[in-house]
């Protein structure tokens, strides 16, 4: 199992099964969060900090695992880990804090940390297994910050506001106002927007894959099974 | 059924769309008569944004462009929601409208006959919930507002949004009847009084009242052509009716006639235009009956305890979700086999 390269483990991360569009896993702060590129990416740092520690805590013990309890067991290690992400950025980054407010604490309700935990980490050695989490997790990451901007751009004209929670007052200045006496078209903020949004995200996706595909060949017998639409549980 | 035998004529759906506008037209007449021209702005800006951008989308989807184009469809849609809007609007809230309209409501569900919501009504959802603020100044009827602008200066003011000096905007526009009506009552005034106001006139809003007679007038057209059927109308207008005598019957004081009900807002527009489309409503009869009388009911539930100026829009997207539903649970037995039984 420790043959898999690390290119592909993070091709299929950042793409090929990509959380956000492809596996559609962890809806819930995608469709909440991604109201502007600031909060939607720095949720998705917290997701992927999380990710990464909770992979290389449980690829160590996976051998010594009674498999009955291991749901359990990878929750409670995911807990932990997201207590303590949580209290870091009480303790360092308030103003973020509190504009995530319920959303740090509900990565650990987040199904894609426990399904890289379960189909990966629990298979893979430490090193692989923390790679992987990195990459599902940046995958995720990229994905709120691309639909972080489409839905603050289209909902204020601006992007990079809230810049100030996280680098201090100093970074007001950083907002970049694209177009200046904008109306706001309010539902790109609001949760129709997000749906909208993700939507076209995905279409673009299937579009670019379906476009690849084409040009790879265009032979007949096209294996779909990464493509496609992607059904899988929401949260 | 009629008897047989059974002589029909195929008619193409870009007669039929015509015809629907045909039979808006005495509406949109009357809209002139006690509004002035602007409108015919709107109509005249939707009708080009959705063309443009219908052409666009079949371009996208690699559908052929002129037979598409050519049904009329994506100018129905243009002038059902110009209708919807205040006609003093900025040319961008018509354009960003009907823009969504075509390309997200009807194109991105499969294009026309698969699209399961109406697609003007989601373009009007889409304003008033991004651009409350700007959906609520409607023109005055001519002779009510404290000013009135000539057509050279509405035009003015719906492309670059400069009024002429010393008008504001509020002087020019009113809230429509219904809204009126609602915050009159919150303020504890009297029906009486209310409706006394120089803004209603015989049966609901002085103008707009008229307005809906405009689009009642029109329906002739559309029965005389067999393009709508009753059911929806009937059962639409019937159970507004029926809601808000109920409600007038008990208190008058605070609910306004079943009349006014009638010839306010989108409701004569929303009973023979817009429930009426035949992509988004049931196929069947009973299924109609069921599809109008809840969007009737929920009409006035919006529009007498929601927050939103007029409850049809969102009475008939509510409604549309439930199209597939109430198509599954109205299908008539076939004959020979017994009720209940696949």
């Amino acid at each position: 199992m420790s043959a898999q390269p690390y290119k592909e483990i993070l091709h299929n991360g950042l793409w090929k099964q990509n959380t956000g569009v492809v596996q559609l896993l962890g809806m819930c702060p995608v469709l909440a969060v991604s109201t502007s590129v600031v909060n939607g990416f720095s949720l998705g740092l917290a997701t992927v900090l999380v990710m990464v520690l909770s992979n290389a805590a449980v690829s160590p013990i996976r051998n010594y695992m009674p498999n009955e309890i291991r749901i359990p067991v990878f929750v409670l290690i995911i807990s932990v880990l997201v207590t303590v992400v949580q209290y870091l950025m009480n303790a360092y980054l308030y103003g973020l804090y509190v504009v995530l407010g319920i959303f740090i604490p509900l990565i650990v309700t987040n199904c894609i940390v426990l399904a890289r935990v379960e189909a990966f980490a629990s298979k893979n050695p430490v090193l692989p297994s923390a790679v992987d989490g990195l990459a599902m997790g940046l995958g995720l990451a990229a994905v709120l910050a691309i639909l972080g901007g489409m839905r603050e751009i289209l909902g204020h004209g601006t992007l990079l506001s809230g810049l100030d929670l996280v680098f201090g007052d100093a970074a007001k200045a950083w907002v970049i106002t694209l177009i200046p006496d904008y109306h706001g078209f309010l539902i790109a903020i609001l949760p129709p927007g997000a749906f909208i949004g993700l939507g076209l995200l995905i279409a673009c996706r299937n579009f670019l894959t379906l476009r690849g595909e084409r040009k790879a060949g265009g032979n007949a017998a096209i294996s779909h099974a990464d493509g496609g639409v992607a059904v899988s549980h929401i949260n | 059924m009629p008897s047989s035998p059974f002589i029909t004529r195929s008619t193409s759906v870009s007669a039929i769309m015509f015809k629907v506008l045909l039979a808006l037209v005495p509406g949109i007449a009357l809209y002139v008569w006690f509004y002035g021209p602007a409108i015919l702005v709107s109509l005249a800006l939707a009708s080009v944004t959705a063309l443009a951008t219908e052409a666009v989308m079949l371009k996208l989807r690699n559908r052929p462009i002129k037979p598409f184009l050519s049904d009329n469809s994506a100018l129905l849609t243009a002038w059902l929601l110009a209708l919807s809007i205040p006609p003093l609007a900025p040319w961008w809230l018509v354009v960003v409208g009907t823009m969504f309209a075509i390309s997200i409501a009807k194109h991105l569900y499969g294009g026309l006959g698969s699209n399961p919501f109406n697609p003007a009504m989601i373009g009007y959802a889409v304003l008033i919930i991004s651009f409350p603020l700007h959906m609520t100044h409607w023109l005055s009827p001519l002779g009510l507002g404290q000013a009135e602008i000539g057509f050279a200066d509405q035009l003015r003011y719906i492309f670059s949004g400069a009024l002429p000096p010393g008008l504001t905007l509020d002087a020019v526009t009113m809230a429509t009847p219904l809204d009126t009506l609602k915050t009159q009552l919150h303020m504890n005034r009297p029906m009486q009084e209310i409706t006394a106001m120089p803004i209603y006139g015989h049966l609901a809003g002085h103008g707009s009242e008229m307005v809906a007679v405009g689009f009642l007038l029109g329906s002739v057209y559309l029965f005389a052509n067999r393009i709508i059927t009753w059911h929806q109308p009937v059962a639409f207008l019937g159970t507004l009716f029926l809601t808000a005598e109920i409600f007038h019957m008990v208190d008058s004081g605070h609910y306004a006639t079943p009349m006014f009900h009638w010839f306010s807002g989108a409701a004569m527009l929303g009973a023979f235009f817009i429930l009426t489309d035949p992509i988004t409503s049931p196929t069947t009869p009973k299924g109609k009956l069921i599809f109008a009388a809840g969007a009737g009911f929920l009409t006035y539930i919006i529009r007498v305890f929601g927050g939103f100026p007029d409850g049809v829009a969102f009475a008939t997207l509510l409604m549309n979700i439930c199209v597939p539903l109430i198509d599954a649970y109205t299908q008539p037995k076939v004959f020979g086999h017994k009720a209940g039984k696949k």
